[in-house]
């Protein structure tokens, strides 16, 4: 049985750390509203990008002078895993549930006798990978430093990727990101981003175009950009989804902890009265036996 | 009154602008181009340059484009704009930078042609710098 000062520093000690949680639930629920308003103003670009590129690619046949980016190399031996984390944790299972994607889909590839490589985005998907992938990360890309992200850091981890397609790094490239549903829906997605997916319903208008330059010089400078469209999205989603997962994390952490205050102050106020009643029992035995 | 159409700017950050224009003159890659409703389904690049917007006839707004693409199709125009910044929100700090950007642009590349594209846009910035301080 615990003393009555052992259940007090009990009780502070939780108190204290209940008032840390509430304080990181706000914090993220004020983070979460910026990261949302950011990554919804992001979509219509995004979704823009992909009926333009639907127009030209439903008009280009997939020929021999078509674009890598939209053709692919022809092979399938090479994968590209780019895994977007957050950079700090206490955010429920959003960082581990990202890794398990990545890691499920390394273990199929690697079951099937292809060569798998890793890019991390973000230090806590690094942290879960590098455990069982150490070899086959060949990048760790580090936001912690960025306050607000902006076009730039996509920008600079397309060029990268970018740069590693064009020395025939790997054939086939995909994105893993959290999507942003809602405060407490976060979906882990894998999205394939080299060769570009178009998507079926985008190619719908069959105008005659005029291309100025041409077809072939839009489509060499339009993928790249789609390429950055798509990694800066990811990113934004990532983010928003982030700050939603911390928040329904430390709310649960901020209840759980109520809960166990008040048990705990049960027990102290149950022992606190029985040591009153044994107290009185003996003086009041003291009495009679006089 | 002249027809109207559909007209959007879309930077990856915000929506710029969205709504029904009577003309928009685009800084296209092969040279200038007037919008005007009925236009045919074109697809161009941009370059570095001031986009006019008409609203309605008469009042005009500015914005400055960084790279990008126009798709004009029966539905409307589509600019999907790299970088874009209104006129009004312009100032010389802002500009320097993108000036800054663009001659790194151009020291960076030993293309002819991107290194042209960024002598022009470098010049066509300071043509902006110049402008606001009047």
């Amino acid at each position: 049985m615990p003393s009555l000062k052992d259940l007090r520093n009990r009780i502070a000690s939780v108190k204290a750390t209940q008032k840390i949680t509430k304080a990181m639930q706000m914090v993220a629920a004020a983070k979460l509203r910026r990261a949302q308003s950011a990554a919804e103003a992001a979509r219509p670009y995004a979704e823009r990008m992909a009926v333009v590129l639907g127009n030209i690619a439903s008009g280009v046949t997939i020929g021999p002078e078509t674009p890598r980016l939209l053709a692919g190399t022809g092979a399938d031996r090479v994968h590209l895993l780019i895994v977007c984390t957050a950079e700090r944790g206490l955010c429920g299972a959003f960082n581990s549930s990202i890794a398990r994607l990545a890691r499920d889909q390394a273990n199929r590839l690697m079951a099937e006798g292809k060569t798998v490589k890793m890019i991390c985005v973000g230090k806590k998907g690094y942290d879960v990978l590098r455990r069982q992938f150490s070899e086959q990360i060949i990048e760790v890309i580090d936001l912690r430093s960025v306050r607000q992200l902006g076009f730039e850091q996509g920008d600079m981890i397309a060029q990268k990727v970018l740069a590693l397609f064009e020395q025939g790094e790997f054939d086939v490239a995909t994105l893993f990101y959290s999507r942003f549903r809602s405060v407490i829906a976060q979906i882990p997605t894998a999205q394939q981003i080299i060769p570009a997916q178009i998507e079926a319903e985008a190619a719908a208008i069959d105008a005659v175009y005029d291309y100025e330059p041409d077809e072939g010089e839009i489509l060499a400078t339009l993928l790249p950009r789609n390429l950055t469209i798509q990694i800066f999205r990811a990113l934004l989603e990532n983010a928003a989804s982030e700050q939603g997962a911390r928040m329904s994390a430390m709310d649960n952490a901020t209840r759980n902890a109520g809960e166990m205050i008040k048990k705990q102050t049960m027990t102290y106020n149950r022992s606190r009265q029985a040591m009153i009643t044994k107290e009185l029992i003996e003086i009041i035995s003291g009495a009679e036996a006089l | 009154m002249a027809a109207t159409f559909n007209f959007e700017l879309v930077s990856p950050e915000r929506v710029l602008f969205s709504g029904a224009v009577d003309a928009v003159i685009l800084p296209a890659s092969e040279g200038e181009m007037t919008v005007l409703a009925g236009h045919a389904p074109t697809m161009t690049t941009l370059k570095t340059g001031f986009l006019m917007i008409t609203d309605t006839p008469g009042n005009g707004k500015r914005v400055l484009v960084r790279g990008g693409f126009a798709d004009i199709n029966q539905n409307g125009l589509t600019v999907l704009a790299e970088r874009a910044l209104p006129a009004e929100e312009l100032t010389q700090e802002i500009l320097d930078k993108e000036i800054l950007h663009a001659q790194m642009v151009y020291d960076a590349t030993n293309d002819p042609i991107a290194k042209h594209a960024a002598y022009a846009a470098v010049v066509q910035l300071e043509d902006a710098k110049v402008a606001l301080n009047y």
